[in-house]
């Protein structure tokens, strides 16, 4: 039983961390932005576009941190985009979003295909479990360097936006566009800077992908990624903390279906594979009651509206 | 990459007016020798994967060069309706007679359907599924026996594993990919019968994150060499390398991506299969319907071996080889049974690489971990 469990539940645990840092990432800096009204479904082009340019920066640089430090740039650059164009009048930020979606994929397509081919330098992992004998343990605990930031963001962005006066203008601007107003803020002034600054926060998955897993630039890496760390947002209900956990639970969720293969257990991988996305079907069914308004959510979303 | 959408009456108008041209001019064009064609290529994914689609560009680049050939090419087309468009618009628009759709799901019913509209154009479909009687003449599949080279690499992979396990990541359950499997183990067990194969499917050609969870995976469970069939090799090639574990390549030569973990590798080459279809539209001749080939015929290769392969493996390797390339060498042959104990070739029994039962394999043989 021990040759199953264990295995199975390494390979899990480091999955999590290996598979959910992307998640978390994009789910972060969504978190962020809906938290001040307004939705990114271009959030999924950001992270295409920053996996690219992180590729790309690492590999022209030489240095995977400065590949890092571009996704970020090009990250914020893109929702920047999106961010401006949503403050005019009359641009539903739903649409906007899927344009911005296509934009940084058909970008990232398009600059990227010279980077299909060669090998950048990646990210070193953190390794924690050099003392412990099993291998197995000792790749599990291999850690994604960017995941620790990660972790730090969640708790920075939980403390910010409960406890400080910047955190109460986002969460105000989110919830009654026209108390800020009346309270003399300009609402497309702090939404646009929380989308910047939620694509350079998701852009840091982008980076993950490309310079540590993975590892490298394909047109098909992301393939839904960032839409699943969108949906995740709800499922967190807009909490940065919750969001760690959910990267880590649909992380989990996606490294159990060649775990389990891997160990023997072969019958109906095709479901287990369909994991994560199950989780995200299940996840918008408990999330969309008629009767009430989801808790947690910012009121001034366009989808509460 | 969208094409105009294509109305009924326009393509009738415009197929028609090549139909008649066609027919008018067969006379004095059945004269000449070679005529010049406009061929389509259409690939699943991008054609520098260092994998599947980068095999087939690598051809195609080929017959870019060749005199009287206008090559009209479009990547990233998935296998649905889109392909669909894709085809019709080579037709209609570039005027297209020859059609390479080269990924597996292309063939039905999207190959199948345009074929039926576009009775005078040929296509040519990688894969294995084209069936006298069943299918249209003006279509066909080619395809390479490439289970020799992955016979091969099993051979390798067999002399260097210590822990007796190999891996083989694979997207999905198809016929060529488990023929792949199979005939990776069969080399392998021929070094060393204990040794065994875990197999992980991850559902489809190209999930870059996955095959890296898959290999992970395997490497924790004490797999020591991996091949797969995947389109693009590239994640777990560099995955394994990561892992300090060797790796055999598969559709083209990415030794350059991990030069201390790659072993050898099952190559395609393209150019022989496309040039013989395509002299036969250029010359008038019958579509080729069903064209396979092997080492012999040249439609595959094996990468040259990585320096850490010892001499005895390397002798082993190419005296099979030497028996494949003079057709004396059976990979499928009885007594062979599959993983749940059932015997699938009987004693006696062997199958020619031209046997088309092996090409609806549909078992996974003793010493596969794994099901379909």
């Amino acid at each position: 039983m021990n040759d199953i469990v264990l295995p199975v539940l390494w390979a899990v645990l480091g999955g999590a961390i290996r598979v959910g840092t992307p998640f978390l990432f994009v789910s972060l800096g969504e978190c962020l932005t809906e938290q001040s009204g307004r939705i990114n479904l271009g959030l999924e082009g950001v992270l295409v576009l920053s996996s690219m340019a992180a590729f790309g920066g690492a590999y022209l640089s030489g240095s995977a941190w400065a590949g890092v430090a571009l996704a970020m740039v090009a990250g914020a650059l893109l929702a920047g985009v999106h961010g401006v164009l949503c403050g005019l009048r009359r641009v539903n930020d739903i649409a906007m979003g899927i344009a911005v979606m296509m934009l940084g994929t058909g970008l990232a397509f398009y600059l990227g295909k010279p980077l299909i081919q060669p090998q950048a330098p990646t990210l070193q992992p953190i390794v924690l479990g050099g003392a412990s004998s099993s291998a197995q343990l000792q790749a599990a605990l291999s850690i994604n360097p960017l995941f620790p930031i990660g972790v730090v963001i969640a708790l920075a962005l939980a403390w910010l936006l409960a406890n400080t006066r910047w955190g109460l203008i986002v969460r105000m601007v989110g919830d009654s566009s026209d108390a800020a107003r009346a309270q003399g803020i300009s609402v497309n002034r702090v939404r646009t800077s929380t989308t910047m600054a939620g694509g350079a926060i998701a852009g840091l998955g982008g980076a993950s992908l490309t310079l540590f897993y993975p590892g490298s630039w394909n047109e098909l890496l992301s393939s839904g990624q960032g839409l699943i760390a969108i949906a995740l947002v709800i499922f967190a209900r807009w909490r940065p903390l919750a969001c760690l956990w959910a990267s880590l639970l649909f992380g989990g969720a996606g490294a159990l279906g060649p775990a389990l293969q891997s160990v023997g257990i072969n019958s109906a991988y095709y479901l287990f594979n369909a994991v994560p996305y199950a989780l995200t079907l299940l996840i918008l069914i408990l999330a969309c009651t008629p009767h009430r308004r989801l808790q947690g959510a910012p009121s001034e979303l366009s989808v509460q509206r | 990459m969208e094409h105009k959408q294509w109305n009924r009456r326009q393509w009738i108008q415009t197929t028609g007016a090549a139909g008649a041209s066609l027919v008018a001019g067969a006379w004095p064009l059945g004269a000449q020798a070679q005529s010049p064609i406009t061929i389509g290529v259409i690939y699943v994914g991008p054609r520098d994967d260092y994998g599947y689609n980068q095999a087939h560009a690598e051809a195609t680049a080929k017959l870019k060069k060749m005199p009287g050939i206008k090559v009209v090419e479009e990547e990233n087309v998935p296998e649905t309706q889109a392909v669909q468009k894709t085809m019709q618009g080579m037709i209609s628009q570039d005027g297209a007679t020859l059609l390479f759709p080269t990924s597996f799901g292309y063939f039905d019913p999207h190959m199948i359907a345009i074929a039926g509209k576009n009775p005078n154009v040929r296509f040519s479909h990688c894969g294995g599924l084209w069936t006298a009687g069943k299918h249209p003449t003006n279509t066909g599949s080619y395809f390479g026996y490439i289970d020799e080279g992955q016979y091969l690499n099993g051979v390798i992979a067999g002399h260097m594993s210590k822990s007796k396990k190999i891996g083989f990541v694979a997207a999905k359950p198809i016929p060529q990919v488990l023929r792949n499997i199979n005939a990776f183990t069969l080399g392998a067990r021929s070094v060393d019968p204990k040794i065994t194969t875990t197999v992980i499917f991850t559902g489809d050609w190209s999930m870059p994150v996955k095959e890296a969870e898959a290999t992970n995976s395997l490497a924790d469970q004490g797999v020591d060499v991996f091949t797969m069939h995947v389109d693009g090799p590239k994640v777990v090639i560099e995955t394994a390398a990561k892992r300090g574990k060797f790796v055999c390549g598969y559709h083209a030569n990415q030794s350059k991506l991990a030069p201390a973990a790659y072993l050898t590798g099952a190559e395609w080459n393209w150019s022989s299969a496309m040039n013989s279809i395509i002299d036969a539209a250029r010359t008038g001749k019958p579509h080729p319907n069903f064209v396979r080939g092997g080492l012999k015929a040249g439609f595959i290769k094996p990468s040259p071996y990585g320096s850490m392969v010892p001499e005895a493996a390397r002798k082993n390797a190419d005296a099979i080889k030497a028996k494949m390339v003079a057709d004396q060498f059976d990979i499928f042959a009885g007594e062979l049974k599959d993983n749940t104990g059932k015997v699938v070739i009987p004693r006696g029994q062997a199958f020619k690489q031209t046997a088309i039962e092996l090409e609806s394999m549909n078992y996974l043989i003793e010493g596969v971990i794994g099901k379909i």
